[in-house]
């Protein structure tokens, strides 16, 4: 065996192969010797981009942005590997930063066997929240020449007061899936960290890897530090999908997401490809599909599960078996989305309405990561309407129009994080970091007041009261802002990050000492449990048995049906763009891709009714089973219709109209009650809108807990403390309460300024009602019917109905305690 | 006024939808774990500065609590004080506050593990008190009976409709109650917690705080 095989044959042969096979250089000019042969001796072939990287390694700034499987890592790593080859450079020379540790680990054990291979003087370690204590210190001490990492260990690092002795001689940072990065807080994070960065070594070049994306310049914007410019590189797109939706024999149901019909079609496609992925849109819906596509696996092909909740083990264990080749699918939702390659996929299944164009494309690449193949992918609509979004995204695909909300400013609980983090590594100047902060291209606007509010948040709370000023966190001293107590440096750098989980539970089996541990549920679904309830995780049926020092004890259980597993429902919004989309396909579009029993609904529906227009608001007026019905179709998406079935209905209840309930989809709002609707105009005035949105947002849930989250990074609540992690069950106080307070006290506090504009464009997405606002210009068409149409009628199937009673849970809690009280005997 | 009616030891007593307990026959109002000045604790510990209007929000309760009920004893069952420290801490307007709400009532101290010693404000300092056929003090003892304690902040969860509704409760059973707590930032300790099913009988019951106090059967 030849040292080539060899090595081949440590790394394993998904991953690696590819990996260096793009990597034989045409223009040796570029490469020292021992590159060339080494790659050459493969036969091995670069791309053009990778070229392109290489010729332009002296950019400041520079983004690729080249389609999955396009060799984009490399790519960022070539002008490194040339550059450290002669063994002059001492010290920090590259840092790469990735969204997953898993992807940081992988990439270190791919650049280390051919460095050792060729010789190369190159030392290459990662440092992620997994890494020893003792060997985070050894890298701060004596740093390698490639460091892999994360955003929050970057910020970690960025916090230590030596961070300058670390980062000197930092020449390169590479950011990988930097599309990923720039939708989320935790990118927001990176950018200042780079800030800090730049700060300490002026010379420091950025790059950039991205998957494809809708808008290249927006991400070269907040790559480049500000005002610079960012070149962008694009690789060669490669082929068209081969993208189309799934043919099954019986037709969609009228409504729900579990595509539970296409379950025999599904496996007929498993049958006929070598790996399939089969991607849901919440966790829910993938265990229920795993559960039933098992109950219907006849031919007990290999299948497995992976999803966000389930114990990391478990996760392992289903990448390692895919990896080898040992599985013929795996049900999944958004956590197999990044980085890891998971060898031959050959096909992905988008289970549901894919909500987003952009997250398609980017799933559909995983399939057949061979650069110049074809990617295949079949989408199953799990719903008629969803088959006329399967059928508008197609054509986006097709037309390579992707879509994106733009984000708007950089948020500010972040930046207070960031004041924190800058306070632990020294003193420091207002006038300095702020000139810092603006570098950032989604600070760049920031004005010196937000600045300042910011940085008197970190300093004394912010609070209108300044009853503890003595206690002050930071404090100005010689025009020198620095921590009052250096010890408190110890606490911010344990809760340094922006990523939120929801308070989650571990799940075991209950057994005499440590059973095996399953995933986690949110806190909110394992107390909604009893003893006895079942529910599905990790594709099996459990059985609640209790609560046990924070853990979920449960048993196996034979039943066939278990109570609907319903925790972390993250249920993503259908996007502006692909509303459009379906309206135009409604109306004027090209329907002959929608199947018969489809196109016949909507026929019917321009028959009994009309069919929703661009430009126009469609609300229909019917009586149905004693009540009377309003359904408005803004497109909005999910989270909009839903705020907007909140404040129509209050100003309904103020019309004395007596709505009783409500319940939205992506598409629109259906809102019943005791009087029938005959004027709409008066409804949609948007002051008296916006009125009943600042009066209903003060007490309400999702503002609690965009609250919480923002209260969390901008270091008011502390979710680590020493010792350990504390939950939300055992935290001294509730961020509820902080929330009510402030509100009743301090309603213009900055915190609470941060969570209504989070909220505004997050869970309840009044910028899009607002929008639909725009787009319509006051013409509604209000059409009063004599019964339920068949665009209203699936959403009478529509799960997550909410009634309107404020006291709904006085009530609930009084009916519920009289009942338990009976039953024990007590009352 | 808004209440849940029980008998302890022979003594009618209220549980009040604020927290607070009320003996009926000696014009008495109890209170548990105010943890008053806790902002200013953690503040001085180095900890994030939390907003600090939970002595006011307090005191406006207690406040409410005395108006409604005209009660003419106060006793404090412990932890009144974030540390001794942050009782001195208060500000001068608080220090005012309790007193004028000390006007005209006996004031009692129970002594908590958060503020044993003696505080600088009016009242009587105690380790605890007997009032036949009850004795108030902060910790339970187990094998008591008629007695009135604090400490563990006790909180119940009930599943309601596929939602979890958590509230303070109050724990009663033949032989004691355990009060909520009664400070504004105040978490607390689910009542399926093995210290709290060691202290109360099998067949003890929660009663829930918030606009109308219920009780259910105590979670455990």
């Amino acid at each position: 065996m030849n040292a080539a095989q060899e090595f081949l044959k440590t790394l394993g042969k998904t991953f690696s192969e590819k990996f260096w096979r793009s990597a034989y250089i045409r223009r040796m000019t570029y490469l020292p010797n021992t590159f060339h042969d080494w790659f050459a001796a493969r036969g091995w072939s670069i791309h053009p981009h990778q070229q392109a990287m290489l010729n332009r390694a002296d950019e400041s700034a520079l983004l690729l942005i080249a389609p999955t499987g396009g060799g984009k890592t490399l790519a960022g790593f070539l002008p490194t590997l040339v550059d450290l080859a002669n063994g002059t450079h001492d010290g920090l020379h590259t840092l790469y930063i990735s969204p997953l540790k898993a992807l940081a680990a992988d990439i270190r054990r791919n650049l280390t066997t051919p460095v050792t291979d060729m010789g190369l003087p190159i030392r290459i370690e990662d440092r992620t929240g997994d890494t020893s204590s003792s060997a985070k210190r050894r890298q701060r001490a004596d740093p390698p020449h490639i460091l892999l990492t994360t955003p929050e260990s970057l910020a970690l690092l960025t916090s230590y007061e030596d961070a300058p002795r670390i980062f000197k001689g930092l020449k390169r940072v590479v950011v990988d899936e930097i599309h990923a990065l720039a939708e989320s807080k935790r990118g927001d994070q990176l950018f200042l960290a780079l800030s800090r960065l730049q700060a300490m070594c002026p010379d420091l070049q950025r790059v950039g890897l991205s998957a494809t994306v809708e808008d290249p310049a927006a991400i070269a914007r907040l790559l480049a530090k500000n005002p610079d410019p960012c070149e962008i590189l694009h690789a060669d797109p490669g082929p068209e999908p081969d993208i189309a939706m799934l043919e099954t024999e019986a037709p969609p149901p009228w409504a729900g997401g579990g595509a539970a019909y296409a379950i025999p079609a599904v496996l007929e496609q498993v049958k006929r490809h070598k790996i399939t992925l089969i991607f849901h849109n919440t966790r829910a819906q993938a265990e229920i599909f795993f559960h039933n596509l098992w109950l219907a696996n006849e031919d007990a092909l290999p299948i497995g599960i992976h999803h966000g909740s389930l114990d990391r083990y478990q996760r392992e264990r289903v990448e390692g078996a895919m990896q080898r080749g040992e599985l013929r699918a795996v049900v999944c939702t958004g956590s197999l989305d990044l980085g890891i390659d998971w060898g031959d996929v050959d096909l992905v299944v988008q289970v549901g309405a894919p909500k987003n164009v952009k997250r398609l494309v980017q799933r559909i690449g995983r399939a057949n990561h061979r650069y110049n193949a074809p990617s295949k992918a079949l989408l199953v609509p799990a719903n008629r309407f969803e088959v006329v979004e399967c059928v508008a995204a197609l054509q986006a695909v097709r037309d390579r129009d992707l879509d994106g909300e733009p984000r708007g400013p950089g948020p500010r609980d972040v930046l207070c994080q960031h004041i924190l983090i800058r306070a632990c590594a020294g003193p420091f100047q207002a006038d300095a970091l702020y000139n810092e902060v603006t570098t950032v291209g989604a600070y760049q606007g920031l004005t010196r007041t937000q600045f300042d509010d910011c940085l008197d948040f970190c300093a004394t709370g912010g609070y209108a009261l300044r009853a503890y000023d003595q206690w002050q966190r930071l404090l100005c001293r010689d025009g020198l802002w620095q921590l009052r107590d250096p010890r408190s440096a110890r606490l911010i750098r344990m809760n340094v990050g922006t990523i939120q989980d929801s308070d989650l539970l571990k799940v075991r089996m209950k057994r005499q000492r440590g059973g095996k541990p399953l995933g986690e549920i949110e806190e909110g679904f394992a107390a909604s449990l009893t003893p006895g309830d079942t529910f599905l995780i990790g594709g099996q049926i459990v059985k609640y048995e209790g609560l046990r020092e924070m853990v979920v004890e449960v048993s196996r259980d034979a039943a066939r049906k278990p109570k609907i597993a319903t925790f972390a429902g993250t249920k993503f919004a259908t996007s502006t763009q692909l509303s459009q989309r379906i309206l135009h396909l409604l109306n004027e579009g090209d329907q002959r891709a929608v199947p018969a029993h489809t196109r016949d609904w909507i026929d019917l529906q321009a028959r009994m009714s009309r069919l929703p227009r661009a430009g126009r608001l469609l609300i229909e007026s019917f009586p149905h089973d004693g009540r009377e019905h309003a359904c408005v179709y803004g497109f909005a998406g999910r989270n909009a219709q839903q705020t907007l079935g909140l404040l129509l209905s209050k100003r309904m209840e103020e019309m004395g109209l007596a709505p009783m309930g409500f319940v939205s989809t992506d598409y629109a709002t259906l809102i019943w009650g005791l009087d029938p609707l005959t004027e709409a105009e008066p409804l949609f005035d948007r002051a008296a809108l916006r009125d009943g949105l600042d009066r209903w947002l003060a007490g309400n849930q999702l503002m609690k807990r965009t609250f919480r989250a923002s209260a969390t990074i901008a270091g008011l609540i502390q979710r680590n403390v020493a010792g350990a992690r504390k939950s939300g069950r055992q935290a001294t106080f509730s961020s509820d309460i902080l929330y009510d307070t402030l509100a009743k006290y301090d309603p213009n506090h900055l915190l609470l300024d941060i969570t209504r504009q989070e909220a505004m464009r997050g869970l309840i997405d009044f910028g899009r009602i607002e929008d639909m606002l725009d787009r319509i210009e006051g013409r509604i068409d209000l059409i009063r019917l004599p019964r339920v149409t068949p665009f209203a009628a699936p959403l009478f199937l529509e799960a997550g109905r909410t009634p309107v009673e404020g006291a709904a849970q006085e009530r609930l809690l009084e009916e519920e305690t009289q009942r338990l009280m009976e039953a024990a005997g007590l009352a | 006024m808004n209440g849940y009616d029980f008998i302890l030891a022979g003594a009618e007593l209220t549980a009040l939808g604020s927290g607070a307990l009320f003996w009926r026959d000696k014009n008495l109002l109890c209170v548990s774990d105010m943890h008053l000045g806790k902002t200013e604790r953690r503040a001085r510990m180095g900890e994030a500065n939390l907003p600090p209007y939970e002595t006011h929000d307090t005191l406006s309760r207690l406040q409410s609590d005395l108006h409604a009920t005209g009660a003419t004893t106060v006793i404090c069952l412990g932890d009144s004080f974030d540390d001794a420290a942050a009782a001195q801490a208060l500000l001068e307007a608080e220090k005012l506050w309790i007193t004028r709400l000390q006007a005209g009532r006996r004031w009692v101290w129970i002594e908590g593990n958060h503020d044993p010693g003696p505080v600088d404000l009016g009242g009587t300092h105690l380790h605890e008190l007997p009032l036949p056929p009850l004795i108030f003090r902060h910790i339970a003892k187990p094998g008591h009976s008629g007695e009135l304690s604090g400490h563990y902040h006790p909180k119940v969860t009930l599943p309601v409709r596929g939602r979890a509704i958590t509230r303070p409760a109050f724990l009663i059973d033949t032989d004691r109650v355990i009060l909520p707590a009664y400070g504004t930032y105040t978490g607390g300790l689910r009542s399926h917690d093995a210290a709290l099913g060691q202290l109360m009988r099998p067949e003890a019951i929660a009663v829930l705080t918030g606009t109308t106090p219920r009780a259910a059967p105590m979670p455990r």
